[in-house]
């Protein structure tokens, strides 16, 4: 594959993935705010997904949903830190939100500087939107810095970011259940 | 022969599907429009890449073209050259008066904690600057929820982006 393609997809990847794990705080998230900020996180990064899907799609004569949801588990390129089942535990949801966030920033502001202008373009969008979820995982950061579970969370997450040549049984679950619908349709072409 | 004012005046006419008390044309969103012969090129850009309504928009903008006789071709531009500061200022009228406070101006390195934390945003009720920052998200992307102090009521802020 491609070297751009293979950079694309993993962000994409990361991006569905954690998509899909934040919107299972929907509904049942510790306060009502955090339901409706968790749901809204998962959409932003499911569009993010999206967009970044389309440009390596492109480049390897596909379409996106076909890379979204018609590889097979160990096809995806995720970072070990996204593939985590965390519900339902906050503590430790939080230490993602905050690590991923801090790591995806680094990522975005060297893909703002591609020669690529239409990836530039797409990752500073990206990162206007971004600049939200960084807001909302300071402002609990600043209030679970006491907190050990937190903590020790930070540090325990941290390790997998560049993790991505593994893929946890749990990876396999999730993709059991977001490839559900579109495996299932009688008659699909796909 | 259709001509650039008239797309733009039939395209003027499409709500934005989540706050349809403003245009698509109000809100900015609408990059360029070029018309050559019966083909017309409309570049448009999401608020946000995950807004569910791009389909629609995008649907609705090839079907008021196309009332006008003329071939649509609709682009999706996903870079960042649109920005809230491009929402007209009748389209901020429009969101304040329906009770959405419009965006705060875009600045440089764009929106920062202490900023939504801080007494900047105006109730779009009461004018009071005494609100407080509830949720940085809402009940779409491009909003979030505060509350004035001044005259008790939650209110929906428009996100600078």
């Amino acid at each position: 594959m491609p070297a751009n393609a293979q950079r694309l997809l993993e962000l994409a990847d990361d991006e569905l993935i954690l998509g899909w794990r934040n919107s299972e705080w929907t509904g049942i998230a510790p306060m009502l705010e955090e339901d409706v900020a968790f749901s809204s996180i998962a959409q932003n990064e499911i569009g993010h997904a999206r967009a970044l899907y389309e440009l390596a799609a492109r480049e390897l004569g596909t379409t996106a949903d076909e890379l979204a949801f018609d590889r097979s588990p160990d096809e995806y390129h995720c970072s070990k830190l996204v593939q985590l089942r965390l519900v339902p535990d906050w503590a430790r949801t939080i230490a993602r939100h905050v690590v991923y966030e801090r790591a995806d920033q680094q990522r975005l502001e060297a893909l703002k500087d591609s020669d690529d202008a239409e990836l530039a373009g797409l990752a500073a969008k990206i990162d206007r939107e971004e600049a939200y979820h960084r807001m909302h995982a300071q402002m609990w950061a600043e209030r679970l810095a006491e907190e050990p579970r937190f903590n020790e969370a930070l540090a325990e997450l941290e390790a997998l970011v560049d993790a991505r040549d593994e893929h946890l049984p749990e990876l396999g679950e999730l993709w059991d259940e977001m490839t559900m619908v579109r495996r299932s349709v009688a008659g699909a072409t796909w | 022969m259709v001509t650039a004012e008239q797309v733009w005046e039939a395209l003027a006419g499409i709500p934005d599907p989540e706050i349809p008390v403003i245009s698509l044309v109000d809100l900015g969103v609408i990059r360029s429009v070029d018309v050559s012969g019966d083909q017309v090129r409309v570049e448009f850009t999401p608020t946000f890449l995950g807004c569910p309504a791009l389909e629609v928009m995008r649907d609705a903008m090839t079907d008021r073209i196309a009332a006008l006789g003329a071939e649509p071709e609709v682009r999706v531009i996903t870079d960042d050259s649109w920005s809230t500061d491009r929402i007209t200022p009748e389209g901020r009228e429009k969101l304040r008066a329906s009770g959405f406070a419009p965006p705060a101006p875009r600045e440089n390195g764009g929106p920062q904690l202490v900023q939504l934390r801080s007494n900047a945003f105006r109730c779009p009720y009461c004018g009071s600057r005494d609100t407080a920052l509830e949720n940085i998200f809402g009940p779409t992307p491009c909003r979030s929820v505060r509350y004035c102090r001044s005259c008790r009521q939650p209110f929906e802020q428009f996100k600078t982006i």
